[in-house]
């Protein structure tokens, strides 16, 4: 579990997070929405350290990451994945050169124990029989697939994934999150998504956050997301008046 | 093999074997130039035809192999440096190692501060060795001089300790322009136009910096 508590951050003289707590079970897809700019990425980045927080705690599993020095943090950080919006899979290295990465540099596994490792870990994404593609020959979705197997690479205890949907049709998208709730659920891991994507949290969210104005709005799930009466919720959510019509039928239903 | 003996391997690929084409372009007319300005300002029949080879070789090993190549070494490789580090940055491939705690500065840069370390004096060697060869061919072909001459004065007043003071410069050189890069592509903020200022900065600067460390060397071990 990882377990934030009053986070505050600024840059330079805005304030981007104010007392930002919530708690991210394990074995469960925790999302973060809201609208661009709110502050849920920096939330996020604060989180795997990307940013030093101006004040509150990090509680990775009870382990104050807030408080500890650069080799505790990476000890910590061996235990996070991280899918990355771009993907940001090294351009230089192939598929699997970028799949064997983490294993090459922190595991004392044997070249044989590592190649089945990475074989593995591009099963699971679909990617079987890809190694040898350089990241700019994949597709986008290919590409994040490939970021999905790198995250999970180290068995992490802990995934994070920054608008893992950006840029994808939907069909792939849906992919990606079936990717991202199977590794969650099979692995036991916490997983904490950004995103604005609506099919994802319809799809995915299995406790929803939502940031507004660089606060914790609002706390749900993906079933109590249409039926709640925040304004903002429902500005940000039904922005569009397709997803209105779709909201008024849902409630009709749901009476 | 380790990742670092990888990473290291390509740096001297890149830093080294792929400069070779333009330090031997660049060194054999700059030798063929010199030796052809030298000769053309030597009317005097006071100064024995051999000063030729004795100024062309002393001007190459002090000054043009190791400042004029590093100079343009920090065009090629400092401007690709500080792009290709530029570019991890912006699209988050620095934070990826970061996340996955990897010293990201260490992992990126001390190859190539290596690399340019190793390989800049071999590069200046040869670049010396071309220089010299350029003059040949400029003064034999041109039948301004005989062989034998232009060799005599290569072997004239040959002092070992020049060539010491060449490869300090150089090897000074060669951590000025990779750290510099490094840190201007590692810093950049923005998008592909800010790579692409931070990669013409990292050139000025270097430049300038070369420049300075080139005067401060010189009063240390010449005088």
């Amino acid at each position: 579990m990882i377990s934030v508590r009053n986070i505050n951050k600024t840059f330079g003289k805005q304030q981007v997070l104010y007392d930002v707590g919530a708690d991210f079970q394990s074995g469960r897809v925790n999302l973060i929405i809201g609208q661009s700019g709110q502050g849920k990425s920096v939330l996020a980045k604060c989180m795997v350290g990307l940013h030093e927080v101006d004040s509150g705690q990090i509680l990775f599993d009870g382990r104050d990451f807030t408080s500890m020095d650069k080799s505790d943090r990476a000890e910590i950080r061996q235990e996070i994945g991280m899918l990355f919006q771009g993907s940001a899979l090294f351009d230089s290295m192939t598929v699997e050169e970028n799949v064997k990465f983490p294993l090459s540099m922190f595991t004392k596994m044997t070249k044989k124990e590592m190649q089945d490792r990475v074989d593995f870990c591009l099963d699971r994404v679909n990617l079987q029989g890809r190694n040898a593609l350089y990241p700019s020959e994949c597709s986008g979705g290919m590409q994040k697939r490939v970021g999905i197997a790198r995250a999970i690479a180290m068995n992490p205890k802990y995934l994070f994934c920054d608008e893992p949907n950006s840029g994808l049709d939907p069909k792939t998208a849906i992919v990606i999150d079936s990717l991202i709730k199977d590794i969650t659920y099979e692995y036991g891991i916490t997983t904490i998504v950004i995103t604005h994507d609506m099919n994802s949290v319809m799809e995915i969210g299995d406790n929803v956050i939502f940031i507004h104005q660089g606060k914790k709005w609002w706390e749900g799930d993906r079933h109590t997301i249409i039926t709640t009466d925040n304004p903002e919720i429902e500005a940000f959510v039904f922005a569009s008046e397709f997803m209105k019509k779709i909201r008024s039928s849902l409630k009709e239903r749901i009476k | 093999m380790s990742i670092f003996w990888r990473m290291l391997m390509d740096e001297l690929q890149f830093i080294g074997i792929n400069s070779i084409p333009i330090v031997a372009l660049m060194s054999t007319f700059m030798g063929a130039v010199i030796s052809l300005q030298t000769a053309s300002n030597m009317d005097s029949p006071l100064l024995p035809a051999y000063t030729v080879g004795y100024i062309t070789q002393s001007s190459i090993i002090l000054e043009f192999s190791p400042t004029i190549i590093s100079l343009i070494l920090a065009g090629k490789v400092g401007s690709n440096i500080a792009s290709e580090i530029g570019t991890m940055r912006i699209t988050e491939q620095i934070d990826a190692l970061e996340i996955m705690g990897v010293n990201s500065i260490n992992h990126l840069m001390l190859p190539k501060i290596l690399a340019s370390i190793l390989y800049f004096p071999v590069l200046i060697v040869f670049s010396m060795f071309l220089g010299m060869f350029g003059g040949f061919l400029a003064l034999v072909i041109s039948d301004l001089q005989t062989t034998e001459t232009y060799i005599l004065g290569l072997r004239s007043w040959f002092d070992p300790y020049n060539i010491f003071y060449a490869l300090t410069k150089t090897v000074a050189f060669g951590f000025i322009i990779v750290s510099i890069s490094s840190f201007y592509g590692y810093y950049v903020k923005g998008g592909s136009l800010d790579v692409g200022k931070a990669s013409t900065k990292a050139v000025v600067v270097s430049s300038v910096v070369i420049l300075i460390a080139n005067f401060i060397i010189t009063k240390l071990m010449l005088l």
